[in-house]
């Protein structure tokens, strides 16, 4: 069994074993096993070990978008650039890897104005479940994995004014730096 | 002085083993607001087993069930009206409100919230 394992360690715990489920519930015969399903998905190493918007892009599942008919399918393709004068590289969200999951209401007004730039977004309040909180570090991938969305980098160079502009590197050192 | 110290040590290895012992997967939602009072072992939802099969919007759009864990006050009879876990849990496109043990599968007395190994603190009002 070992043998056969991926690099990492995918840990799922059996439902009798997991801590949380009445081992003596009938249930745990009858309901799937985590390590039955989330084995077979694209691999993580964090949250449930899946690369869920991976698996959902190569088709390894297929999950229905709606159960009404009549219900309006968004998916809206389009990247923010937030954190534009902070420290740490700028996050990148990507509305598209989003919206193939939620709609546009889950976030849309009540977390999130649609106007770019009208958001406080706080990493304090993220951690402590608000805003992006209330999703990662649930269900989707944890708060561990900083470089998930802090993915752009800064560009260093400072123009005279000396505000960060989050634009791509130069043409000339990027050539200089590109790999042979 | 020293049975003190081993009493006390005693009871924090006692409760990293408490603390570690209810992980469940990721993003498993324990819901207890009812259960342990009416007879009922508390409900489990599991995110990674509904998300194979659902898109989040789903649930989150088209059911009602609002993002915030713990925000949301389904009643059984709700379900057997076929609002939130009974607009799919009837019988038709997954098990009805007949098969309490599938759901009501938690250890008796667990608190209601977010359980999951790899996490961090998740949305924690309640």
């Amino acid at each position: 069994m070992l043998a056969c394992s991926p690099a990492f360690a995918a840990n799922w715990l059996p439902l009798d074993q997991d801590g949380i489920h009445d081992p003596k519930s009938p249930a745990i015969r009858a309901l799937q096993q985590p390590g039955d399903a989330l084995s077979k998905l694209p691999p993580d190493t964090a949250g449930n070990m899946v690369r869920w918007v991976d698996a959902l892009e190569k088709g390894a599942i297929n999950p229905r978008t709606n159960i009404r008919p009549e219900t309006k399918i968004r998916v809206l393709d389009g990247d923010i650039l937030m954190n534009l004068k902070g420290g740490m590289p700028i996050v990148r969200f990507p509305h598209r890897a989003h919206t193939l999951w939620l709609d546009c209401s889950n976030c849309h007004e009540h977390l999130f104005k649609s106007k770019t730039g009208a958001n406080k977004i706080s990493m304090l309040a993220i951690l402590e479940g608000e805003q992006c909180g209330l999703c990662h570090g649930a269900v989707s991938f944890p708060l561990t994995e900083c470089s998930r969305c802090h993915s752009v980098a800064r560009n260093v160079q400072r123009p005279a004014s000396g505000a960060l502009v989050p634009a791509p590197p130069p043409a000339p050192p990027a050539a200089a730096g590109a790999p042979k | 002085m020293r049975m003190w110290t081993s009493i006390l040590a005693g009871c924090c290895v006692a409760m990293l083993i408490l603390a570690g012992s209810a992980q469940g997967e990721y993003g498993d939602v324990v819901i207890n607001k009812r259960s342990d009072q009416e007879g009922m072992r508390p409900v489990i939802f599991p995110h990674w087993f509904h998300r194979i099969r659902f898109r989040c919007k789903v649930c989150h759009h088209e059911l009602g069930f609002k993002m915030r864990a713990g925000a949301n006050d389904v009643l059984m009879t709700d379900i057997i009206d076929g609002k939130f876990c009974g607009m799919c849990h009837n019988n038709d496109v997954a098990w009805g409100p007949d098969r309490c043990d599938l759901c009501h599968s938690g250890k008796p007395g667990l608190p209601s919230g977010i359980y999951g190994g790899h996490s961090t603190t998740g949305p924690g009002r309640w």
